[in-house]
C-alpha cells in the first residue's frame, strides 16, 4: 500500500512538474540556508581555533592579578614579577622550552619628521622563541646588549612601514621617549590577531633597557612560557602555579594573586562565541525552513481543491480514505525531502564557494546534513497531513460534482 | 441488486429535500437498464445509491444480498473497487496522464503488479478500440475517445456492474451512438450489468428496459418489449 501511494505520488509530481518544483523551492532554500550557515559557522570556529593556535598552542602566559573573573576581578594591585621569576621557571620546571619576561608601555616612536604611537615591549630573545616569531631582516639582540641595556630595537612590520615606508630601517635611529634607539631588525609580519588588533604594531627593545630607560623600575608585567613538545601543558601550568605560590609566599588556601593563562582557554572562549553565533544564524535559517513547510501546506491545499474531481474519481473507483490520505501525504513528503536533497547539494556547493571568498575553511558537517534532511521530511509530514486529511474526507458525490 | 422502499432526504428540518420517496427496484444480473427522468426527479440520487456512493435514509439496498446501508465508508469503497465500474458524463480522466495510465488506475488500487496491470489495461483499451492511442493524454483525444478511455477504465477490473451517468451527455449523435454500441456489446458479450442514467430517449432505446423517475418516484415502468 505504501508502495502504491509512493507510485501514485511520483506520477502526480511528474504530472505537475512546474508546481512541484516551486513548492520544493521553499524547502530547498530553507535547507540550503541552514546548512550553509552552520557550515560557514563551523568554518569560522575552526579558523578562530587555528589563529589562536598560531599564537602558540604550547604557550602559557603568567600575569599578576586574577584571571578572567569579570568586573571586580582585581581586588588589589598585585606585586609584579621580576626577571628572577623567569629564571626560576626556566630552571625549576621540567619541559620548559623558553621563557620570555616582558614589560610593555605605550609610547611615541619618532623618526625624522614622522611619528607613530605604538607599544614598546621590553623582553629577551626568548620572546622570538616563545611567540615563534622570527626576525625577518637584521638580527636578534646580542647578549651584551641584553645585559648592558643598550639602546637597540627591533621593529614590528607595521611600525617599520609607518616610519620608514620603503626606506631601509636597519642602522637608523628611532627616538622613543627622547632616547635614541638603533634599529637592528624588523619582525616578520604576523597580521591581525583574533581580537582584531594589529600584532605587528610594536617595538621590541631589551628588557633591561626598558626597565632602566623607559619604566624606571625592575617590574616584569608578564611572563610568556613555551612548553616543549611532548610535555603536558597542564602539568607545566600546575608546576608553575605551585612554584609561583611558593615564590610569592601565598599560604595554602589563599587565592593566588597571579594567573596562568593557557592560550587554549582563550581559544575555547572565542570558539564558544562563534558557536553561539552559528546556532543563532542556524535558528534564523530554520525559520525559513518552517516558512517553506507552510508553503508546502499552502500548495497542497490548493492542489486538493484543484483536484477535487480527481479525488472524487479515485474514491468512486474504490480508493480507501487512508489510501487517498497516504497518497497526498507521501506527495508532500516526497516534495519536501526532494527539496531537502537538492537543498543539501546546493548548500554544499554554496558553502564551499563562500568559504573560499570569506577565507574560512570548509568544514563538512554530516550531522547537520542528516538533521536538515530529517527536518525537511518532518516538515513534509507535518504540513502535508492537514491537506491530505482534507482530501481523504471529501464526499465522493460532492467531489465528482465539483467544477 | 435490489432497492426496497428506498427513500433519501437531503438536509434537515424545513430546508430538507426529499429526493427519493420509497423506491422499489430490482435489477437482475446482465441487465441493461436505462434510468430516465427530468433533472431533480431523483435519478442521480438513485444511481449514487446503486453505486454505493450514498446510503438510503430509509429502506434497504441489497447488493448481492448485502445491506449496503449498514456498511461503513471504507467497506463501501471496497465494494466499489471489486464489483463496480463508473462512467461519468464529464469522463473524469486524469489530466496529463496517458490513456494507458488512466485505465491502469483501478488496478493500482487493486494492488496488481505492474506487468499484469499493463497487460489488462492494454486489453481493456483494445476492447474499446483504442489500443493505438494508449500513449495519448486526454487533451489529445476527442470527446468520444475520452469517454471510451473512461469505459475502458470502468471495465478493466472486470466489474459485475457498470454505472453510467449520462455517458453521452457531452457528445454528438454519431459519437453517442458509438458509445451506446460499445455499452450494449459489453452487456451482451461480457454479461456486465449496466445501469445508465440518461434523458435522451434515443439512447435509452439501447437498453433492455427503462424506468422513468418523476418527483422521487418511479412513474411508469415501460411495458417490456416496447423496444
Amino acid at each position: 500500500m505504501l508502495l502504491n501511494a509512493f507510485l501514485l505520488a511520483l506520477r502526480e509530481i511528474r504530472r505537475n512538474i512546474m508546481r512541484s518544483s516551486l513548492t520544493s523551492l521553499g524547502i530547498i532554500i530553507g535547507v540550503a540556508a541552514v546548512i550553509t550557515m552552520v557550515t560557514l559557522g563551523s568554518g569560522a570556529t575552526e579558523k578562530v581555533k587555528t589563529q589562536i593556535g598560531s599564537l602558540g598552542s604550547n604557550l602559557l602566559q603568567i600575569r599578576p592579578g586574577q584571571g578572567f573573573h569579570g568586573p571586580g576581578g582585581i581586588r588589589e594591585a598585585a606585586t609584579p614579577f621580576d626577571v628572577k621569576d623567569a629564571n626560576a621557571i626556566k630552571r625549576e620546571i621540567l619541559g620548559i622550552e623558553a621563557v620570555a619576561p616582558t614589560a610593555e608601555a605605550a609610547t611615541q616612536a619618532i623618526y625624522g619628521n614622522r611619528n607613530w604611537s605604538t607599544m614598546v615591549t621590553g623582553s629577551t630573545n626568548g620572546f622570538m622563541e616563545v611567540r615563534d616569531w622570527p626576525v625577518e631582516k637584521g638580527r636578534q639582540f646580542r647578549d651584551g646588549e641584553l645585559r648592558g641595556g643598550t639602546a637597540v630595537c627591533i621593529l614590528g612590520s607595521t611600525v617599520s612601514r609607518e616610519l620608514f615606508g620603503d626606506d631601509e630601517p636597519l642602522g637608523e635611529i628611532v627616538r622613543l621617549k627622547k632616547l635614541a634607539f638603533r634599529v637592528i631588525g624588523v619582525f616578520r609580519a604576523k597580521g591581525q590577531s583574533t581580537f582584531g588588533r594589529d600584532q605587528d604594531d610594536f617595538i621590541l627593545i631589551p628588557l633591561r633597557t626598558f626597565q632602566r630607560r623607559i619604566a624606571g623600575n625592575t617590574d616584569v608585567t608578564s611572563l610568556y612560557v613555551s612548553v616543549r613538545d611532548g610535555y603536558s601543558i597542564n602539568r607545566a601550568k600546575q608546576d608553575m602555579e605551585r612554584l609561583m605560590r611558593e615564590r610569592r609566599h601565598i599560604s595554602e588556601g589563599k587565592e593566588e594573586d597571579f594567573h596562568v593563562r593557557d592560550m587554549r582557554e582563550i581559544a575555547n572562549v572565542l570558539s564558544g562565541t562563534t558557536k553561539v553565533l552559528t546556532s543563532l544564524l542556524g535558528a534564523v535559517a530554520a525559520v525559513s525552513l518552517l516558512v517553506g513547510g507552510i508553503g508546502i501546506m499552502n500548495i497542497m491545499l490548493v492542489s486538493v481543491t484543484e483536484r477535487t474531481r480527481e479525488i472524487g474519481t479515485r474514491l468512486a473507483i474504490g480508493a480507501l480514505e487512508r489510501e487517498v490520505l497516504l497518497q497526498f501525504l507521501v506527495e508532500a513528503v516526497v516534495l519536501s525531502s526532494l527539496g531537502g536533497v537538492i537543498g543539501i547539494i546546493l548548500a554544499l556547493g554554496m558553502s564551499a564557494w563562500l568559504a573560499g571568498i570569506l577565507l574560512v575553511p570548509f568544514v563538512f558537517n554530516p550531522d547537520i546534513v542528516v538533521l536538515a534532511f530529517a527536518f525537511s521530511v518532518a516538515v513534509g509530514i507535518t504540513f502535508g497531513y492537514f491537506p491530505a486529511r482534507k482530501a481523504a474526507r471529501l464526499d465522493p458525490i460532492e467531489a465528482l460534482r465539483h467544477e | 441488486m435490489e432497492l426496497k422502499a428506498v427513500s433519501k432526504v437531503y438536509g434537515t428540518g424545513r430546508a430538507s429535500m426529499q429526493a427519493l420517496r420509497g423506491i422499489d427496484l430490482r435489477i437482475g444480473d446482465s441487465d441493461f437498464i436505462a434510468v430516465m427522468g427530468a433533472s431533480g426527479s431523483g435519478k442521480s440520487t438513485c444511481l449514487n445509491i446503486l453505486g454505493c456512493l450514498d446510503t438510503p435514509t430509509s429502506g434497504a439496498y441489497l447488493f448481492k444480498g448485502v445491506d449496503v446501508g449498514a456498511l461503513n465508508r471504507n467497506k463501501r469503497a471496497l465494494l466499489r473497487r471489486y464489483f463496480l465500474g463508473f462512467v461519468f458524463q464529464g469522463y473524469n480522466l486524469l489530466d496529463r496522464t496517458s490513456a494507458l495510465e488512466n485505465v491502469e488506475l483501478p488496478l493500482i488500487y487493486r494492488g496488481l503488479h505492474a506487468r499484469k496491470r499493463r497487460e489488462k489495461a492494454r486489453a481493456a483499451l483494445a476492447a474499446v478500440g483504442l489500443n493505438e492511442w494508449e500513449g495519448h493524454t486526454p487533451a489529445e483525444l476527442s470527446g468520444g475517445q475520452q469517454q471510451r478511455v473512461a469505459i475502458a477504465r470502468a471495465i478493466v477490473a472486470d466489474p459485475a456492474v457498470l454505472l453510467a451517468d449520462e455517458p453521452t451527455g457531452n457528445l454528438d449523435t454519431a459519437r453517442s451512438l458509438e458509445i451506446m454500441d460499445l455499452l450494449s456489446r459489453l452487456n451482451r458479450e461480457r454479461g456486465i450489468t449496466i445501469v445508465m442514467v440518461t434523458h435522451e430517449q434515443d439512447m435509452a432505446e439501447f437498453a433492455k428496459s427503462r424506468v422513468r423517475f418523476r418527483d422521487g418516484l418511479i412513474a411508469d415502468p415501460e411495458p417490456e418489449g416496447a423496444k
